[in-house]
C-alpha cells in the first residue's frame, strides 16, 4: 500500500477537564473511503473539528499530512492543510450563486471589481467532472439537497483538498440522490482522494467503506478492513456489548384485532396527499413506508391537524372526531413524534423537565394556571428512569443532550399524555445504536399495553424488525399493504416494489 | 427489558463525568445569567458615589433614582414578555401618551373622574390587543405592526387632547405619582411609583415562572413551530404578550399623568420604547426570544436610571450624557456577550 496521506497519533482533546478524545490514532490512505463510526458522543465530531481547525488538540499528539507534521489552526487551517469537511447542515449561502459559493472567501476580482464571469468559467470544469446538471450561475436556493451537496464537493475539489470528510451526507437525501452521491464518492476515490465518511447507517458503510474505524467514549476501539466489515462486529465495537435482540418485538400483533383505534378515511390536502385511508388497531405497530416525498409526513400532519385538509374524516375508537389543530389531537389522545426534533420538536434552551411536561402543564396545573412543580419534577424523574434518559439532571437544557437522549426526551413528552394513538415519524433518525434498541423496546412495550402505533420510517430493516404490517405510500396515495404472515415474513423487496411502483415483482 | 438493563449498567465513565461537569457548568451559567448585570449596576453606584463626593448613597437620592426608574421598569416588564416570544413592541411610548391623555380627559369629568385610572390602563390594553391580533392572526411581522402603531397611536394621542396639553391639578389618586409609602415613620419611605414598579416585576415573575402561560411564552420564543405542534395556542400567547405590553404602557401613562398632573399627546413618552428595549437587553434577555428573566430587566432599568442620575450628580453636561449612556449600553452588552461566550454550549 502507498504512503498514508493523514496520520494522527495520540491525539487527545479535553473540555474543562473532560476527555472528549483520548489518544486516538487514525491513518488514512489516498484513494480509500474510510468510514468512521461510533455512537453519538463517541468523539467523531470532536475528531473532525480538530481536523478542520475548529478545535485545537491537547498538546502531546501529532498530526501528519503526507508525512509532514502539521498544526491545523483556525477555521481556514483545515482547508490550508488540504482537508475539506462537508457538514450535515450544509454551509452554503442560499442567496448566492453556485460559482459565488464555490469561490466564497477567495473571490476573484479584476481591478477591485468582482469577476463574476471568470468565476463562472473557473468552476465549469469541476462541475462537469462531477456530472452536475445545473449551471454555475444558478442560485443555490433553487437547488435540491443532493445538488447542494455536489456544490460542497465542488468547493472542496476547487480548494485542491486531498482529504474530504463527509458527516452523515445522506441524512437529507432521497434514495436516488444517495445513489448518485455514492457513485460520485467512488469516482473521487478512484481519482485518489481520501474520504473520511461518517455515518450511522450500516448499509452505506457496507457499500462504500474500504476500512472502518470505530470510536467509543473518545477512545479508538479498532479498525476493520473491508473483508472483515460485518454488522454484528461493528455494533459490538460501537456499543461494547452484544446486541442480541436489536429489534424488539414481543407484543401480540393480534391482541387488538377487531378493535380499531384510529381510522382515517380519504385524507387529502390537495397537494402532497391524495385520498389516503388507513386503520390502526389497538396494540398494533403499523409501518408507513415509502420513498422520500411520498407524502408520509404530510399524511401524519393531516391526521393531527397540523396542516389543513380538503377532504377526509377521522374516527377514534369508532367515534367520528374532528381535529383541526395539534392541540386538539393531543387532547383526543393522538400524539405525533416529529421527524425533525430540533426544528419542530424540542425547545433546546429549555430544561429537560420543561420539555417533558410541556404537553400536560395545563392538565397538571393548580387552579388551572399555576405550575405544579412537584408533579412536573416527579414526571420528569419517572421519564428519566423509565426511558433511561441520560443527562446530568432534569434541569439541564435539552440542547446539551445527545441525539438519542433528545429523542427519548421528546418521546416522554408524548407518553406523558398517555396517548391512544402514537404516530412516530422517523423515530430513530440520527440516533445511536444503543438508543435505537432502547426506543424499539419502548415501542414494543407501548404496543403491549394497547397503544395503536404508526411508525413512519425510511429505514426498511427497522420497519421490518418492529412492525406487524406495513402500509406503503407512493406519490401521495396508498400503494398497498404488506402483511406479515405466520410463514411469510415482511421483506424489503415487497415494500420497495410497492414504493417504487413495480408491483409486478410482488408475487 | 434486558437491553435496557444492560445499557443502564453500562453508562460510560466519560458520560457520567461529562454529565456532572456539564451540570456544574450549567449551574455556573445559571448563576452568571442570574447575576447578569448586577455587578455592573453595583460598580456604577459605587463609582458615582465617590465621583460625586458621597452624594449618591443618600436616602433622598436613592428615592429619586427609584422614582425615575419606575415608569421605564413598568414598560420594560411588558417589553420583556414581548421580546421573550421573539417579538418587539415599538409602540409603548405612543400607547403611554394616548393612555395618559385618555385618563386625564376622563379625570376632568365631574362624576366619572375617579375612573380615569382604569380607563388609562384599559386604553393601553386595547391598543396592545390590537397589536397582538394583527401579529398573531394576520401573521404580520411585529416590527412592522408596532412601527405602524408607534405613529398611528401617537396621532390618536394628539387627537385626544385636540393637540394641546391637558391639565388637571386635582386629579384623583395623585398620591401614586408623588406620594411615598412610609415604611418606618420618619426614617424610610418608598415612592408609590416604585412600589407599583416592583409589584409589576413581581407579578411578571409569577406569570413567567410559575404559570403554564409563562412556560408557553418561553416555548413560543424558543421554537414557535415546535410550540404549535406541541398543541400550544401560539396566537393566544402572542395576543397575551402584546396585550400585557399595552396594558403596562397604559399603567405607565397613568403613573406619568399622576406625577405630572398633565399630559401632552405630542411630547409625552417620546422614545420611551428605546429605554424599555435597552433595559430588557441590558437585562440579558435574548433578542431572538426564549431566554431571559424579569429580574434582569429590573436591573437593566435600574442601570439606566442610575446612569442618568449619576451623570447629573457628577455634573456631566446634558449632551455628554447621551454619548456616555449610549457607550455604556454597547459596552455592557459586549461584556455580556463576552461572558456568555466562555460558557457556550459545545
Amino acid at each position: 500500500m502507498n504512503d498514508p496521506i493523514l496520520e494522527m497519533r495520540g491525539v487527545s482533546k479535553s473540555f474543562f477537564g473532560i476527555k472528549a478524545l483520548r489518544a486516538v490514532d487514525l491513518t488514512v490512505y489516498p484513494g480509500e473511503v474510510h468510514a468512521l463510526m461510533g455512537e453519538n458522543g463517541a468523539g467523531k465530531s470532536t475528531l473532525m473539528k480538530i481536523l478542520s481547525g475548529a478545535y485545537r488538540p491537547d498538546p502531546g499528539g501529532e498530526i501528519r499530512i503526507e508525512g509532514k507534521p502539521v498544526r491545523i489552526e483556525g477555521p481556514l487551517g483545515g482547508r490550508a492543510a488540504g482537508i475539506s469537511i462537508i457538514y450535515q447542515e450544509l454551509s452554503l449561502a442560499p442567496n448566492l450563486s453556485v460559482a459565488e459559493n464555490i469561490y466564497l472567501g477567495r473571490e476573484m476580482s479584476r481591478s477591485g471589481l468582482l469577476a463574476r464571469g471568470a468565476m463562472r468559467e473557473g468552476v465549469g470544469p469541476i462541475l462537469q467532472r462531477l456530472g452536475a446538471d445545473f449551471l454555475p450561475s444558478t442560485l443555490v436556493a433553487h437547488l435540491s439537497m443532493g445538488q447542494r451537496q455536489l456544490v460542497e464537493i465542488a468547493r472542496a475539489l476547487h480548494a485542491r483538498s486531498k482529504i474530504l470528510i463527509m458527516d452523515e451526507p445522506t441524512t437529507a437525501l432521497s434514495a436516488g440522490e444517495s445513489e448518485r452521491l455514492f457513485a460520485l464518492i467512488r469516482q473521487l476515490r478512484a481519482e485518489g482522494l481520501a474520504i473520511i465518511y461518517i455515518s450511522h447507517r450500516m448499509d452505506e458503510v457496507y457499500a462504500l467503506g474500504d476500512r472502518v474505524t470505530v470510536l467509543r467514549d473518545g477512545r479508538l476501539v479498532g479498525s476493520l478492513d473491508k473483508q472483515d466489515i460485518r454488522a454484528d462486529s461493528i455494533v459490538r465495537m460501537m456499543v461494547g456489548r452484544d446486541v442480541s435482540s436489536f429489534y424488539k418485538k414481543d407484543h401480540d400483533p393480534n391482541a387488538g384485532k377487531g378493535h380499531p383505534v384510529l381510522t382515517a378515511v380519504d385524507m387529502a390536502d390537495g397537494r402532497r396527499v391524495r385520498g389516503c385511508s388507513l386503520t390502526v388497531h389497538a396494540g398494533e405497530v403499523v409501518g408507513l413506508a415509502g420513498l422520500i416525498g411520498a407524502g408520509r409526513t404530510e399524511l401524519a400532519h393531516l391526521i393531527i391537524g397540523a396542516a389543513p385538509k380538503i377532504s377526509g374524516r377521522l374516527e377514534l375508537e369508532g367515534q367520528p372526531i374532528d381535529i383541526r389543530t395539534p392541540g386538539e389531537a393531543l387532547e383526543a389522545g393522538i400524539a405525533y413524534l416529529t421527524e425533525d426534533r430540533k426544528a419542530l420538536g424540542l425547545f433546546l434552551d429549555m430544561s429537560c423537565l420543561e420539555n417533558i411536561n410541556l404537553a400536560v402543564l395545563g392538565r397538571d396545573a393548580r387552579l388551572g394556571w399555576f405550575l405544579d412543580r412537584d408533579k412536573a419534577r416527579e414526571r420528569a424523574d419517572r421519564a428519566f428512569a423509565g426511558l433511561s434518559i441520560r443527562a446530568a439532571n432534569v434541569g439541564v437544557p435539552a440542547g446539551g443532550l445527545s441525539g438519542g437522549n433528545q429523542q427519548k426526551l421528546l418521546l416522554s413528552r408524548l407518553l406523558a399524555i398517555a396517548p391512544k394513538v402514537l404516530i412516530l415519524d422517523e423515530p430513530t433518525r440520527g440516533v445511536d445504536v444503543g438508543a435505537k434498541s432502547e426506543i424499539y423496546s419502548i415501542i414494543d412495550n407501548l404496543a403491549k399495553v394497547g397503544t395503536a402505533i404508526l411508525v413512519i420510517s425510511s429505514d426498511l430493516p427497522e420497519i421490518i424488525g418492529i412492525c406487524d404490517r406495513v402500509i406503503v405510500m407512493r406519490s401521495g396515495a396508498i400503494a398497498g399493504e404488506v402483511i406479515r404472515g405466520p410463514t411469510s415474513p415482511l421483506t424489503q423487496e415487497d415494500i420497495m416494489a410497492l414504493a417504487t411502483g413495480m408491483e409486478h415483482l410482488d408475487a | 427489558m434486558p437491553d435496557n438493563a444492560a445499557s443502564k449498567a453500562q453508562p460510560a465513565p466519560t458520560m457520567t463525568n461529562g454529565g456532572a461537569a456539564e451540570a456544574k457548568r450549567q449551574r455556573v451559567r445559571v448563576l452568571i445569567s442570574a447575576l447578569g448585570m448586577l455587578p455592573v449596576l453595583l460598580i456604577l453606584c459605587i463609582g458615582f458615589h465617590f465621583l460625586s463626593d458621597g452624594r449618591f448613597f443618600t436616602g433622598q437620592n436613592l428615592g429619586i433614582v427609584l422614582q425615575q426608574a419606575a415608569v421605564n421598569t413598568v414598560l420594560a416588564a411588558g417589553m420583556t414578555f414581548v421580546i421573550l416570544t421573539g417579538g418587539i413592541d415599538l409602540s409603548v411610548g405612543s400607547i403611554l401618551a394616548a393612555s395618559a391623555m385618555a385618563g386625564l380627559t376622563i379625570s376632568k369629568l365631574p362624576d366619572l373622574g375617579a375612573l380615569w385610572l382604569p380607563v388609562a390602563v384599559l386604553t393601553g390594553l386595547g391598543f396592545g390587543v390590537v397589536n397582538g391580533a394583527l401579529i398573531a392572526l394576520l401573521r404580520l411581522p411585529p416590527f412592522i405592526v408596532t412601527l405602524g402603531s408607534l405613529t398611528a397611536v401617537r396621532g390618536l394621542a394628539r387627537l385626544l387632547g385636540a393637540d394641546t396639553t391637558v391639565f388637571n391639578p386635582s386629579i384623583p389618586y395623585a398620591f401614586i405619582g408623588n406620594g411615598s409609602l412610609t415604611l418606618v415613620p420618619g426614617v424610610a419611605s418608598i415612592p408609590w411609583l416604585s412600589v407599583i414598579a416592583l409589584l409589576v416585576i413581581f407579578v411578571s415573575w409569577l406569570v413567567l415562572r410559575r404559570t403554564v402561560l409563562g412556560v408557553h411564552i418561553y416555548a413560543v420564543g424558543g421554537n414557535e413551530s415546535a410550540a404549535r405542534l406541541a398543541g400550544i395556542k401560539v396566537w393566544g400567547v402572542l395576543i397575551f404578550v402584546y396585550g400585557v405590553s399595552g396594558l403596562l404602557a397604559g399603567l405607565g401613562g397613568a403613573m406619568q399623568a399622576a406625577r405630572l398632573y398633565a399630559a401632552n399627546g405630542l411630547q409625552l413618552g417620546q422614545s420611551y420604547e428605546l429605554d424599555a428595549i435597552t433595559a430588557v437587553i441590558l437585562g440579558g434577555t435574548s433578542f431572538v426570544g426564549g431566554i431571559g428573566s424579569i429580574w434582569g430587566t429590573l436591573i437593566g432599568a435600574l442601570i439606566i436610571a442610575v446612569l442618568s442620575n449619576g451623570l447629573i450628580l457628577v455634573g456631566v453636561s446634558d449632551i455628554w450624557q447621551y454619548v456616555i449612556k449610549g457607550l455604556v449600553i454597547i459596552g455592557a452588552v459586549a461584556l455580556d456577550r463576552y461572558r456568555l461566550q466562555g460558557s457556550a454550549r459545545t
